[in-house]
């Protein structure tokens, strides 16, 4: 075989990989992927399938116990999402911080979360207006 | 001091517009004076911005929260570590951490170049210092835009002058974190340099391979520090943060990996174009992407356009990035296009079975990984873009599009060394491949029969290529320290000095292979092999994990009024067959807030920064790992109580009264102490996270030994003095040669 | 006060940048900083073909070529060394090239050197 033959040969199967990676990247990140909802949302669409929940934790929500019991709502605040969390507390999880947990409502309206799930946003600098720290937190470069 | 530094700020910007003028005045007449004089303003930058880092670094130290960034990031019981190194804590500061460590950057290439690459310098120069004019105009964009928060000198009226800045968060306040960021924006920084003399050659359609010959080194360079950068967030988020994993998977962490990534392949390219020519449409390519994804990794990390653990909140920073980054893009590829006639080369690959096929392969797997990494990363966006619905993906994804990868590119690791340049041939290939492939399937073997290994093909996978990897280069070693002595004699010992340090570049590269595959040896063993439980314990209680038992043995309380803090926590004691194997004590700490209410100073206490203090015990087989959570739920009540006492002591005190203070004070004092007795005393039970994560210490001594392996690829080797022989060509040659 | 601070600093930072400027435009000096320059690239390619041809004896010793593919590769490489060191020497008589205080490529660490 000609090298000219070879060389384009090689640059096909090299572009069929290309592509078929490409495909499945695209197809497999649309079913795995967790769409992200705030409680308002979340509430309107329902128990079932599971979401990534954005929110703010509500104020005077938070119970310890054997697992963690908060109240979950939108950023700019509104009615609360119970939220049951079983696993890794991260160090920066308080009242008034903003977080996501991945769950799905239950029937009694109880997001009911996946374990390990919950990432709690370390507080920002930039954060002013929506006056979460008033002390000034300050977050890494 | 700080009007010292402002002052040399703003003439900063004057003169790095000056050099860009200047230089591209050099460029195209081709003065020289022109172009000397924008090398030394290039100069004066940096000895400008020197000054205005000298300048905040003092107020810094000094605590002068008569600036704003000051105020905002420290305080004056931060240890002083901290207070030197949060200046980089802060836009304003990282803006100037970027742009001065460009002018050390840029610097150092136009001073090794100054008598050389005429042609390119100029360019190069004038491309380097518009970036730096960015980066400083962007700062004192921010005396006419308040808001945005990126001038570093921004005073506080003298009105609002706090006693006591902020401090800064607990969680940062280790040493990893403390030189994380100057790590990472070095690396971005010095892909600055190759980019810049990229640009250049296509100008001047000089684009054979003088313009990666000068930059090559300060592309390692930028890759040690990339590298260091995300090994210190990996070991800081492992050994500091209560989860006890390395990598998340976080759209920061990812921005940071993403320019690795491609630099890497960058790194093994211009080996190619180097030595045969090719790929010089690929080089090219291949830097603008890399440099326009560190501006992006700066971007990212500031523009709260992507969900991150590390949200840092709309900045207005953003929109200014993107444009440059769409301006890069947008420029290099138009000016690619048009030297597409210049680029093309006549060579072509003469065999697959040469180093020149498994480089462009490297490349290839290298790109997908980044292809994957940037698109999950981004997938919020794209996914909101086409479906009007913002999805994420988590690890998971990530780890299984990865992994695969990740196994090709280790394998090819050791197959890079073991086949020569050009061509090899069959026979050749056979000697040099049959000991490593022996040793892989010996281990695949060992670890199917022994260690369960078909329960995790994919960490399998990777032993196995590890091993490959492993016992190439190190047969790369020892036969070419054999061919060495065949060659020119000598001891074992020194025949393998002579063989490395003759070639630096090569056998540190080997080296490097060599810390990779111990990595992802530890990574894959660590992450398929991790035992973790979580155990809810009272004192006395014990708990089995796996082999081991778990005794929560005692609690543990401490006070530590310099720092503001309340530590409870808890003696561990580990045992495996009745033996004691590790004896820790995991804490939590609770730092008081700042911003208290003062009538209710307990609860301050809970209220502020809480930070998981890890017990760890680290072997090189296994790392045993624990953190404690207690449960504060019984102390409720007593805090609310002794917060309600001092809020009525509070109110029938007169506040100016200064004694008044002082007894009430010392009473707060009282009461947290006897919170911290009465935790020693009525404990409440703990969460007590446990992990047994096997391997681990081999990722961070593989990553030292990839780093220290570029630095010896860096490192300049003694040359014998080049002396200019005046005979025949041919004879000249053999003895150069053997000179050698 | 910033603004007498910042005159001033613009003043040094003038002084210092115009240096090259007030030379005079055209000299024996420049040519001889362009001969240098040539040779100095010359012999960056010089230095990278003999660390080409290093690593291709390496490579047979460790018999990872064949004798064919040896003595083919080193046939090319050693011709390519002789076309470069007739350029250096075509450079040649008519400037002796100054010895290492011009930067040498490859193994040098950027910025060492004499000022």
């Amino acid at each position: 075989m000609d090298p000219a033959k070879k060389r384009q040969i090689r640059l096909v199967v090299a572009l069929s990989a290309a592509v078929l990676l490409a495909v499945a990247l695209i197809y497999t990140s649309f079913n795995a992927a967790n769409d992200a909802m705030e409680p308002s949302e979340l509430l309107a669409a329902g128990p079932g399938t599971s979401f990534d929940v954005t929110g703010k934790v509500a104020a005077g929500s938070v119970e310890n116990g054997d697992t963690l019991r908060f109240g979950i709502t939108d950023r700019d605040g509104g009615r609360a999402v119970p939220v049951v969390y079983d696993g890794i507390v991260p160090d920066p999880f308080r009242e008034g911080r903003e977080v996501i947990v991945t769950g799905a409502l239950n029937d009694q309206g109880v997001l009911v979360a996946e374990k390990d799930s919950l990432i709690t946003k370390c507080p920002s600098k930039f954060a002013e207006e929506h006056g979460d720290d008033p002390n000034v937190i300050i977050e890494d470069g | 001091m700080s009007a010292l530094g402002a002052a040399a700020l703003a003439a900063a910007l004057l003169t790095s517009i000056y050099t860009v003028v200047s230089a591209l005045i050099g460029a195209r007449t081709g003065d020289r004076r022109w172009v000397d004089s924008s090398r030394r303003a290039y100069y004066a930058v940096f000895g400008l911005l020197l000054v205005a880092v000298v300048a905040l670094e003092s107020a810094f130290l000094r605590s002068d929260f008569s600036l704003e960034l000051v105020a905002g990031n420290s305080s004056t019981t931060t240890p002083t570590l901290y207070k030197a190194t949060a200046m980089w804590g802060s836009q304003a500061g990282s803006l100037l951490l970027w742009a001065f460590v460009l002018s050390i950057a840029g610097s150092a290439v136009l001073y090794a170049t100054r008598n050389r690459l005429r042609e390119l310098a100029p360019w190069a120069t004038a491309v380097m210092a518009g970036v730096a004019t960015f980066f400083i105009g962007l700062m004192m964009a921010g005396t006419i835009f308040p808001s945005a928060e990126t001038y570093p000198f921004a005073a506080l009226a003298a009105a609002q002058v706090p006693l006591e800045g902020a401090g800064l968060n607990p969680l940062l306040r280790h040493p990893a974190m403390a030189i994380h960021p100057p790590m990472l924006y070095s690396g971005y920084v010095f892909f600055t340099v190759p980019f810049a003399f990229a640009i250049a050659a296509l100008i001047t359609r000089r684009v054979d391979a003088s313009w990666i010959r000068s930059t090559r080194r300060f592309a390692l360079i930028a890759w040690v520090f990339l590298s260091l950068g995300l090994a210190l967030g990996a070991r800081w988020s492992y050994s500091e943060l209560g989860w006890g994993g390395y990598w998340a998977w976080d759209p920061v962490e990812n921005a940071a990996l993403l320019p690795w990534l491609t630099g890497t392949a960058f790194i093994h390219s211009i080996m190619v174009q180097e030595r045969r020519g090719m790929l010089r449409v690929w080089n090219v390519s291949l830097i603008v992407v890399t440099f326009a994804l560190s501006l992006l990794g700066t971007f990212l990390v500031r523009s709260g356009v992507l969900q991150s653990i590390h949200a840092f909140g709309e900045s207005k920073v953003g929109p200014p990035l993107l444009v440059l980054i769409a301006t890069v893009l947008i420029g290099s590829t138009l000016l690619i296009i048009s030297r597409l006639d210049d680029l093309r080369s006549e060579r072509r690959i003469d065999s697959l079975l040469s180093r020149e096929s498994m480089f462009l392969l490297n490349n290839l797997l290298f790109i997908g990984l980044a292809v994957i990494v940037f698109w999950g990363t981004f997938f919020p966006l794209i996914s909101e873009a086409f479906t009007g619905q913002e999805s994420s993906l988590a690890a998971p994804w990530y780890n299984r599009y990865t992994t695969p990868v990740a196994i090709g590119l280790l394998f090819l690791a050791g197959v890079g060394p073991l086949v020569a340049w050009r061509r090899v041939d069959p026979a050749g290939l056979r000697r040099a491949f049959a000991v490593p492939l022996s040793v892989a399937a010996g281990a695949g073997v060992l670890l199917v029969a022994f260690a369960d290994g078909l329960a995790e093909p994919f960490a399998l996978a990777l032993f196995v290529a590890g091993a490959f990897t492993l016992a190439a280069v190190g047969q790369e070693l020892w036969r070419g320290t054999a061919a060495r002595r065949a060659l020119s004699g000598g001891s074992p010992l020194s025949a393998f000095t002579a063989l490395i340090t003759r070639n630096r570049r090569r056998y540190g590269g080997y080296i490097v292979h060599i810390g990779i595959a111990l990595l992802l040896i530890g990574v894959a063993a660590s992450s398929s092999f991790q035992t973790s439980r979580d155990l809810r314990l009272e004192p006395g209680d014990s708990g089995t994990v796996g082999d081991y038992s778990v005794t929560y043995v005692r609690p543990t309380s401490e006070i530590d009024p310099v720092e503001q803090k309340i530590a409870f926590g808890a003696i561990i004691d580990v045992r495996r067959d009745g033996e004691q194997v590790a004896l820790l004590s995991p804490s939590r700490e609770y730092f008081a807030s700042s911003a208290a209410d003062p009538s209710a100073p307990l609860r301050g206490f809970f209220e502020g920064e809480a930070t998981s203090e890890v017990g760890r015990k680290e072997g090189a087989a296994r790392d045993i790992w624990t953190a404690v959570q207690p449960d504060l739920s019984s102390f409720d009540p007593v805090i609310d109580r002794g917060d309600a006492l001092f809020a009525r002591l509070a109110k029938r005190v007169d506040p100016a009264d200064e004694a008044a203070a002082g007894f009430i004070a010392a009473q707060q004092g009282q009461a947290i102490r006897s919170l911290a007795d009465r935790y020693l005393n009525e404990t409440p039970p703990a969460e007590i996270r446990f992990n047994v994560n096997p391997f681990v210490i081999w990722i961070w001594i593989g990553g030292i030994v990839a780093m220290l392996g570029a630095l010896f690829a860096l490192w300049p080797g003694a040359e014998a003095r080049r002396r200019r022989v005046s005979d025949v060509y041919a004879a000249k040659l053999a003895r150069e040669l053997q000179r050698t | 006060m910033e603004v007498l601070i910042a005159i001033a600093i613009l003043a040094l930072v003038a002084a210092f940048v115009s240096v090259p400027l007030r030379r005079s435009a055209s000299s024996d000096g420049a040519q001889q900083a362009a001969a240098d320059a040539a040779l100095a690239a010359l012999e960056a390619r010089k230095q990278a073909k003999y660390r080409e041809i290093r690593d291709t004896e390496l490579d047979r010793a460790q018999g990872k070529l064949s004798e064919a593919d040896f003595q083919r590769q080193y046939a090319e490489l050693r011709a390519e060394a002789i076309a470069i060191l007739k350029q250096i020497d075509a450079q040649g008589p008519a400037l002796a090239p100054r010895e290492p205080a011009t930067d040498r490529e490859g193994e040098r660490e950027p910025g060492r050197g004499s000022v």
